[in-house]
């Protein structure tokens, strides 16, 4: 019988499947017995619940999309429906609602995880690339989304976004065109908005997936950001991490129950509950919160197509951050300069935030210019410059043997015991 | 086809153009901006509610007063287009009592044998009538203004509740040398101060039954926590349920953390 697998597992039925499609061995491989440092923090956390949220977000999505109607003329009113007349419908959308939300948090966590980790450093470019596409998908989704409920925000959000396309010269107000569809944002718009919306999340799952095969190829990271040197500085991923993953999954959905059910609109725009009227603009049109620091970097130029290149910039400098940062040390832990710059930047995105939610006059002009430059300071100058010039702290030798100086780099007592490696 | 015509009709009507801004205007106070337009435009009121808070629930007895409010004043001019008079079970009311008042509103019910439209008593199944036909009859009927659907209302607007509360008790005689348009109404509360709304609620407008004083804050603050329930007719379920879900989920992790320190408990790290 060539080409079956030899499978180990016991269970005939499962034996049987595995011979012939050896997916248990495979989750057996990648999931259980995984070899995974034993030195993660709680920010090793979030890459789990990020995925736990898309989850969440694809079967509210699905059972959303049997009572939406995706037609200007019923589309507010079909929200309606769903959140007064559908069992627990309330339950869904504000669930859905506030889980676009939650998957920001998560996300950009996770993404921080990386910055100050060195996460994204050789060899795990593409694993971070992979990342940055589904930063950039995620956006996407989240974004038509936001337009399906048809309320004011929605409409004129859409139609500044998509504006923006317009900047470009030459293709610009094509590409307007065929993202309404129209002339306006108007029906043709919000029929494939939703389509869209539909799509998208599996495309997501499609390059999670591939962002999670890159990452079995090299391993993960740690917060030591030096490589596994034995089979002592790893543990088997089950069940040391999915026990520890699952604290995570709990204080992440505490976090989310409490938006969901004592404050679902809190970070919602009072503007959306009024249906869309293309005649009345809004005076103030503002994204929602996870987009802001962008809306911020838009705003701080004074030229349109600049201002445009700069915001699509600042993501897709992210690309090749990997070899903008000339540092070989990953972990900001030892690399005591960059420890507190990555600080400002985080400051400079924070305040990028806070101005976007602000009408772009006096102060908050002048702030978000100041914080565009420094974001992009830290990416195209700070980091390649940093790296040559700064002093990283020595090194630990061994994950399990972490502390060097201290203890004069002399053996700790018990490294990591074999135990629990034969387990596994 | 409606897009054109309300076009061109806010076009030719300068007036009923402001007015659309200026009621517009009060939509979109968001942020600093919010708390600076506050400011200029009066205190915003902060009332006691029975459904603020974490375990906040409606006052049954403000609703169903409220109501009446709505009933008696309010629905002369806005519609609620988005309730069902079966939803009227949230604030208390038994199926009789909404079978009656369902009874007494006439709707449109189908056609009859020749294909002509009919009209017949409206059922607990059917919308909350609305007082016309469309938003150009409303127009027409008010001076050019629209006045806004009441569902969602208390979501609709910053401050929520107390803006509207804000609103209802914040007519008044404008102050010397204050400017106002004509068949406009000087309120405190609203942005610019002048709102097409002509007051609607002075001390004793609504006669309860139950006894509670009739005077205007009563009224305002009876008819507010009617809409608050209309907008948001799941809050008392929601903080049940969400009160359990928090509580389950405070155990799964003190139990999850037991587990992991079990696990983790032969491992240096």
């Amino acid at each position: 019988m060539a080409g079956l697998t030899k499978s180990e597992f016991a269970n005939p039925v499962i034996n049987w499947i595995d011979t012939r499609l050896p997916i248990f061995t495979m989750m057996q491989k990648e999931y259980a017995v995984f070899p995974t440092p034993k030195n993660f923090n709680y920010f090793w956390n979030f890459g789990a619940l990020a995925t736990v949220n898309l989850a969440i977000m694809i079967i509210t999505g699905i059972f959303l999309a049997m009572n939406y109607q995706p037609n200007a003329d019923l589309a507010f009113s079909s929200v309606q429906h769903i959140m007064r007349d559908v069992n627990y419908g309330w339950l869904l959308r504000y669930v859905h609602q506030n889980g676009a939300s939650m998957f920001f948090i998560v996300t950009y966590i996770h993404i921080f995880r990386g910055l100050y980790y060195g996460s994204y450093k050789t060899p795990r470019e593409l694993l971070w690339m992979l990342g940055v596409v589904i930063l950039l998908l995620m956006m996407a989704t989240a974004f038509m989304g936001y337009v399906l409920p048809w309320g004011q925000m929605s409409y004129w959000g859409a139609t500044v976004i998509t504006n923006l396309f317009s900047a470009f010269p030459i293709v610009g107000p094509k590409i307007v065109t065929l993202l309404w569809g129209g002339f306006s944002v108007d029906n043709p718009t919000l029929n494939r908005f939703f389509a869209l919306h539909y799509l998208l999340p599996f495309v997501l799952v499609g390059v999670i997936f591939l962002h999670i095969a890159a990452l079995h190829v090299t391993g993960s990271n740690n917060p030591l950001g030096i490589d596994v040197k034995s089979p002592q500085d790893t543990l088997p991923f089950h069940p040391y991490y999915t026990a520890k993953d699952s604290i995570g999954v709990c204080v992440f959905l505490i976090v989310f129950s409490v938006l969901v059910f004592f404050a679902p609109n809190y970070l919602g725009d009072a503007n959306n509950f009024i249906p869309a009227n293309p005649l009345q603009t809004p005076a103030d049109i503002v994204p929602e919160w996870y987009f802001l620091p962008y809306y911020a970097i838009l705003r701080s130029v004074p030229n349109k197509l600049l201002g445009v290149c700069m915001m699509f910039g600042s993501l897709l400098v992210m690309f090749v951050l990997p070899w903008l940062d000339t540092s070989p040390v990953r972990s900001a832990r030892f690399r005591p300069i960059y420890r507190q710059l990555i600080w400002v930047w985080v400051v400079a995105v924070i305040v990028l935030g806070i101005c976007g939610a602000h009408k772009p006059e006096g102060i908050w002009v002048v702030l978000s210019r100041i914080c565009t430059l420094y974001y992009f300071l830290h990416y195209l100058v700070i980091l390649p410059v940093l790296g040559k010039l700064e002093r990283p702290l020595p090194l630990p030798e061994s994950i399990s043997r972490p502390v060097l100086g201290a203890r004069g780099g002399g053996p700790l007592p018990g490294g990591a015991p074999a135990k629990p490696m034969e387990k596994a | 086809m409606m897009r054109p015509q309300r076009s061109i009709m806010a076009r030719s009507v300068p007036m009923r153009s402001a007015i659309v801004r200026s009621l517009l205007a009060c939509v979109l106070v968001t942020g600093l901006f919010a708390a600076t337009a506050v400011a200029q435009e009066g205190e915003m009121p902060n009332e006691r509610w029975s459904f603020e808070h974490a375990f906040g629930t409606f006052d049954l007895a403000a609703a169903q007063r409220g109501f009446q409010v709505y009933s008696n004043v309010c629905s002369n001019c806005h519609s609620m287009k988005y309730l069902h008079y079966r939803d009227l079970s949230g604030i208390g009311l038994d199926e009789d009592q909404i079978k009656a008042i369902a009874a007494n509103v006439t709707v449109p019910s189908g056609t009859d044998d020749q294909g002509n439209p009919k009209e017949g008593p409206a059922t607990p199944a059917s919308e909350f009538k609305s007082p016309f036909p469309n938003d150009k009859a409303a127009r027409a009927a008010n001076n050019g203004a629209l006045p806004p659907d009441l569902s969602l209302i208390v979501n609709a607007r910053e401050g929520g509740p107390n803006y509207i509360y804000g609103i209802l008790t914040g007519f008044g005689q404008p102050p010397a040398g204050f400017k106002m348009q004509d068949g406009m109404n000087y309120n405190r509360m609203f942005p610019g101060h002048q709102i097409a709304m002509p007051p609607p609620l002075q001390d004793g407008t609504v006669e309860y039954t139950d006894g509670t004083p009739n005077n205007l804050n009563q009224e305002a603050h009876d008819v507010v926590t009617f809409l608050a329930w209309a907008a948001n007719p799941e809050l008392v379920e929601r903080k049940q349920i969400g009160v359990r879900v928090v509580l389950f989920l405070m155990f799964m992790t003190g139990l999850t953390y037991a587990v992991k320190r079990k696990v983790w408990s032969d491992v240096d790290h």
